[in-house]
Formats: C-alpha cells, structure tokens, sequence
C-alpha cells in the first residue's frame, strides 16, 4: 500500500459518508454543507489522480458558485422541515433496496474488470509522449483546438441559462415605476409640450361666468 | 488482486463513482417531499458519472475524457441555475415545495 492508495481510501470514505449525510440530514441547509463537502473531496481525489485543473474548477464552480445559489434558495424558501419528512420511513425499505442491489452489482462488475487492470501511469503527459507537461497545458490544448466549437456552445449555453434564470423569477411589481428607455428615447416635444395660441391679455368678459382655462 | 491493493488504478475510482450515484439514486427514492434534496441528489449523480470520466481520461491518457466533464460542468450549473429558478417560482405560486401536492399535470 503507497501512500496515494491510502490518501485516496481516507478521501473516498469521506465522500461516501457526506454523500449519505447529504441525503439523510433533516434539514436542507446542512444537507447543501454536506454536499459542499462531497464535492470537496471528490475534487481532492481527482487531484489525486492527476487531473489538477478539474479538481480546482470543481472547488470553484460548485463549491464557490453553485452551493451558495442552492444555500440562498434553501434560505429564501420558508420550508417546513416536519411536513417534509413525512414520507421518509415509508420509501426506506424500496430506496435501499434499489441502491444496494444496484451498488453490489456495478462492484461484482469493477472487480471483475479491475482483475486485470493495470496502475495508472505515472504522469498523465507520458501517454502524449510528452515529458513534464502540465494537466492544464494538455487540457487547454485539447480543448481550445478540436473541442473549440463545443466550448464556444456551452458558452452560449451557459448566457441562456442565466437569461432564462432570470426571466423565470422576474417579477413585475404592479404599483411601482419603471424607466422605458426606448420610449424615453424616442420621445419627440410635441409628446410633452403643447403651443397654444392665446391673447396675451386676457379679453374682457361680459358676465361673472368663470373664465375657460385653456386646455391643460 | 494484490495488483489492486498496492496501487491506484481505475477500479477504485469505478467503484467509488459507483457508491456515489447509488447513494444519490437512493436519495431520490427517500426524499420524495423536497425538490431541493432531488436537485442536489441530481448533482451528486453527475458528480459520479464525471469521477468516472476522469478515470478513464486518466487510464487512457486521452483528453476528450477531461473535457467532457468540463462540459458536463458547464451543463450542470446551467441546469442548476434554471431548476433554482423553476422552484423559487413555484413556491411563489403554491407556497410549497412538497413533490405530492405538485400534482397539476396529473394525467
């Protein structure tokens, strides 16, 4: 046993244990802490295997970005924990039924595989023959030469999905003001502004009945 | 086997891509009451099928593997932004989040 096995045997456990915490805690918002860790640490194994630059956007995109979006909606949303419990002794049985048969078979599977499996290599770059080249030196070479155009759509992707994001939870108060800007651009004077022609002193009236205003 | 207990190689990572989507689908079937727990639970089950990705990246020493899962990452934060939104406007609407009581498109 060398110590990368070790390592990635303490990680795995931790993964494993905040991944079945995630879904049994009570309460959401230890469940999106638990999560957070998960992702941790399976970020940590990954860099265990040598693909540095997935790991660190793991740490920074779900950890950093997406977990405080679910935090912010755990924390808007007024949930009642008890009534969301329910439900829970009842699907026990079936739900664990599932997943352990379904675990034990993909293991029988791996450890027929792994039978005649080999270590990995020592350096990612030795299969490209490459010597001593950095995780994302390979990775951005692949990625910005024959996987261009999917990483351009996936930026597109990514712009539709916040736009979509915010269409959906876009509420228009009814009492308060909004700015038009193409309506304030394309006003003209005549739309605020009225030339009236009148005396510029005010004729004599015959009678005391009220004089008419112009027009406002 | 002792070829597997002395170092690492591809089955632990199999293995432990395995435990995790069993444990996220166990997750769906127990929490049938909180969307939030399912959408997490969904997360957890990408986050297993890219351990397996790197893996096999790794194993085969092929980058296609690794920027897939950078994509993988980009769909899933799209999908995590939009199913946010989808559940802050729904428990707007129905002032709930229980999977049961959403039940508008019976069919």
């Amino acid at each position: 046993m060398d110590f990368p096995l070790l390592a990635f045997y303490a990680f795995a456990a931790a993964a494993v244990m905040s991944a079945v915490a995630v879904i049994s805690v009570r309460n959401p918002v230890q469940a999106a802490l638990f999560l957070v860790l998960t992702f941790f640490t399976v970020a940590c194994t990954w860099i265990l295997a040598g693909a540095e630059f997935l790991g660190i956007a793991l740490v920074l995109v779900y950890v950093g970005a997406v977990m405080v979006l679910f935090l912010f909606v755990v924390m808007m949303l007024d949930i009642d924990i008890a009534r969301i419990r329910e439900g829970y002794v009842r699907y026990l049985p079936v739900g664990l039924l599932v997943a352990v048969v379904m675990l034990v078979e993909m293991l029988v599977l791996i450890g027929i595989r792994a039978r005649s499996a080999v270590p990995f290599a020592d350096n990612i770059a030795m299969a490209t023959g490459v010597a001593d080249l950095p995780n994302t030196t390979w990775l951005a070479r692949a990625l910005f030469t024959d996987f261009l155009l999917p990483f351009e759509v996936a930026a597109v992707i990514l712009t539709i999905a916040v736009i979509a994001a915010v269409m959906l939870t876009l509420r228009r108060s009814v009492g308060t003001k909004h700015q038009d800007p193409a309506a304030q651009s394309r006003v003209r004077a005549g739309d605020r502004l009225r030339m009236v022609r009148m005396e510029a002193v005010r004729p004599v009236q015959p009678a005391a009945a009220p004089v008419e205003e112009s027009k406002p | 086997m002792t070829d597997i207990a002395s170092s690492l190689s591809l089955g632990h990572f199999l293995a432990l891509g395995a435990a995790l989507f069993c444990i996220s689908l166990a997750g769906i079937f127990l929490n049938r009451k909180n969307v939030i727990v399912l959408l997490m639970c969904i997360e957890l089950m990408l986050l297993a099928v890219n351990i397996n990705f790197v893996a096999f990246s790794r194993q085969l020493g092929d980058a296609a593997g690794q920027v897939f899962v950078f994509f993988i990452l980009t769909v899933a934060a799209a999908e995590a932004a939009i199913g946010l939104a989808i559940l802050v406007t729904l428990f707007r609407n129905r002032r709930t989040i229980d999977v049961a009581d959403i039940d508008t498109l019976k069919g």
